[in-house]
């Protein structure tokens, strides 16, 4: 297995994680930058941002819209972007295997969260009375108390995804079959082809963006030819 | 003690008119960004909002043991729903309402009808719009080349200009504005800004996705056009799932499949 720094890996899992509704919403628990962040902490910050875009592929399909329940991408990026960061990018199935464990963690995420919200209404009901009195300790405590049980999602998330997947992908990349640059090219098909319905689901209900799209392709295959 | 609610032709101003310090001002702005802290199915956004307007509350009449402080703290900490970031708009009204003594049935009708609003247009300008266009603009550098430290700089620096910028307005223009701000949210940002976004966003898409498609698969013209084919078939497919089938389980599932088939031809092989 990896020598991982689960300290500080569970750490970062835990603020990330905090930051995609509770705290400060930055977006610092984006793929993009949650799994680079999480490649950095393994000394591999570029590893980190491959896995990083891949995953952000994906998240551009989900829209944290208040009451829905969807994929929590922040602690499952720190786990991706560490996973491929201690492995390295260039070991075949690396980059396939730390998406599957990061979409798998966000998916376990997206439930911790709708969890820990029936938690806060379980508190807030308990603390109605005090509430309606206008007592401030109640209001202020109820606020803090779904910081910190947040943060703890979080980190509780990061620490046990990681103790999971760390021993498969030492075992799967041990015995993995298929060809690296076809296992690259295959995982990032599948992330792409996400991207590319999410775009055009998101786009095609406004007057005229499918042909800005349709421009855009146009721009986009003509400086990757070119590049 | 309390100041008596003086009654007003409009219902608003009770009291004399409010004043806000800068250091109240910051003690709000900085509780707007754990607005959503203690987000959940039976207040949603509430609580987070009487704990965003608490210290302006505490300059009520009476000060933090007064009647007012209580009763308008307990007012303003019951069910509230509004995309997070505009909710600023409605902790600056209804610190201004509240400070100016405005009847409390006045207020909870005013807070009742600010929910729609503030959560629609929020969910299309940021949701739809600007965090996609951020997103796909650091896809875009990505692609083109870009390093770590300057992809995150680029998304997170733009996203939080956009963010901020609109809490700190929002926060403003509530505070300004008090019970009228509705006018406030006719804006031709608030209106028009959506569908310009997403205008903006459908282009950047089209020119990042197959920028940062060709840096993710790496070097090999063969291999890439093979899977600009694939992407762009499947996307097709993609676009027509229905809602419940949503595009990450399908990737996870494929992924699955995609492992199990590279250990299995490990296993032939030997």
């Amino acid at each position: 297995m990896a020598d991982l720094p689960l300290v500080s890996l569970t750490a970062l899992g835990a603020v990330l994680g905090l930051d995609a509704v509770s705290f400060p919403q930055a977006m610092l628990s984006r793929p993009i930058v949650a799994a680079t962040l999480g490649g950095a902490v393994v000394g591999d910050a570029v590893s980190g941002l491959l896995a990083g875009a891949a995953l952000e592929f994906v998240a551009l399909e989900t829209l944290p819209v208040g009451a829905s329940r969807y994929p929590e991408w922040g602690s499952a990026s720190v786990v991706a972007g560490a996973l491929i960061g201690a492995y390295g990018e260039a070991s075949p199935g690396s980059l396939s295997v730390s998406l599957f464990a990061a979409i798998a963690t966000a998916w376990i995420g997206g439930w911790t969260m709708v969890q820990l919200r029936n938690a806060n209404a379980a508190m807030a009901r308990r603390l109605r009375p005090a509430i309606n009195a206008g007592r401030p300790n109640a209001v202020v405590g109820l606020q803090f108390a779904g910081l910190f049980a947040d943060f703890v999602r979080g980190g509780l998330l990061t620490i046990l995804a990681l103790l999971a997947f760390d021993p498969l992908m030492h075992a799967a990349l041990g015995v993995w079959g298929a060809n690296a640059r076809y296992s690259r090219a295959v995982a990032i098909a599948v992330v792409a082809s996400v991207a590319s319905g999410a775009v055009w689901k998101l786009f095609r209900v406004t007057l005229g963006a499918r042909w800005y799209l349709v421009a855009g392709l146009a721009l986009g295959l003509l400086a990757m030819a070119l590049l | 003690m309390t100041a008596p609610r003086r009654a007003t032709p409009r219902g608003i101003a009770a009291y004399p008119a409010p004043t806000l310090p800068v250091v109240t001002r910051v003690q709000i702005a900085l509780r707007l960004f754990m607005i959503q802290s203690a987000w959940n199915y039976e207040l949603l956004l509430g609580n987070g909002v009487g704990f965003c307007i608490e210290p302006a509350l505490r300059r009520l009449p009476g000060g933090k043991d007064g009647t007012a402080y209580r009763e308008a703290l307990a007012r303003e900490s019951q069910y509230f729903n509004a995309h997070p970031y505009l909710a600023a708009v409605a902790v600056g009204a209804l610190a201004r309402a509240e400070l100016e003594g405005a009847q409390p049935a006045r207020i909870e009708r005013f807070r009742t009808a600010l929910c729609g609003p503030l959560g629609s247009v929020g969910d299309r300008l940021v949701w739809a719009g600007w965090l996609p266009f951020c997103s796909l603009l650091a896809l875009a550098a990505y692609g083109l080349g870009a390093g770590p430290g300057a992809v995150l700089l680029l998304f997170l620096g733009s996203y939080n200009v956009g963010h901020v910028a609109l809490r700190a307005w929002g926060l403003s223009v509530g505070w300004r504005n008090g019970m009228r701000v509705a006018g406030s949210l006719a804006t031709p940002v608030l209106r028009e800004g959506p569908a310009h976004l997403a205008r903006a966003a459908a282009l950047l898409a089209g020119i990042a996705l197959p920028l940062a498609l060709g840096r993710a698969i790496g070097p090999g013209r063969a291999v890439l056009g093979g899977v600009v084919i694939i992407v762009a078939v499947m996307g097709a497919l993609a676009a027509r799932l229905p809602s419940w089938l949503q595009g990450w389980r399908l990737a996870l599932g494929v992924l699955a499949i995609w492992i199990a088939y590279s250990l299995a031809t490990y296993t032939v092989a030997r």
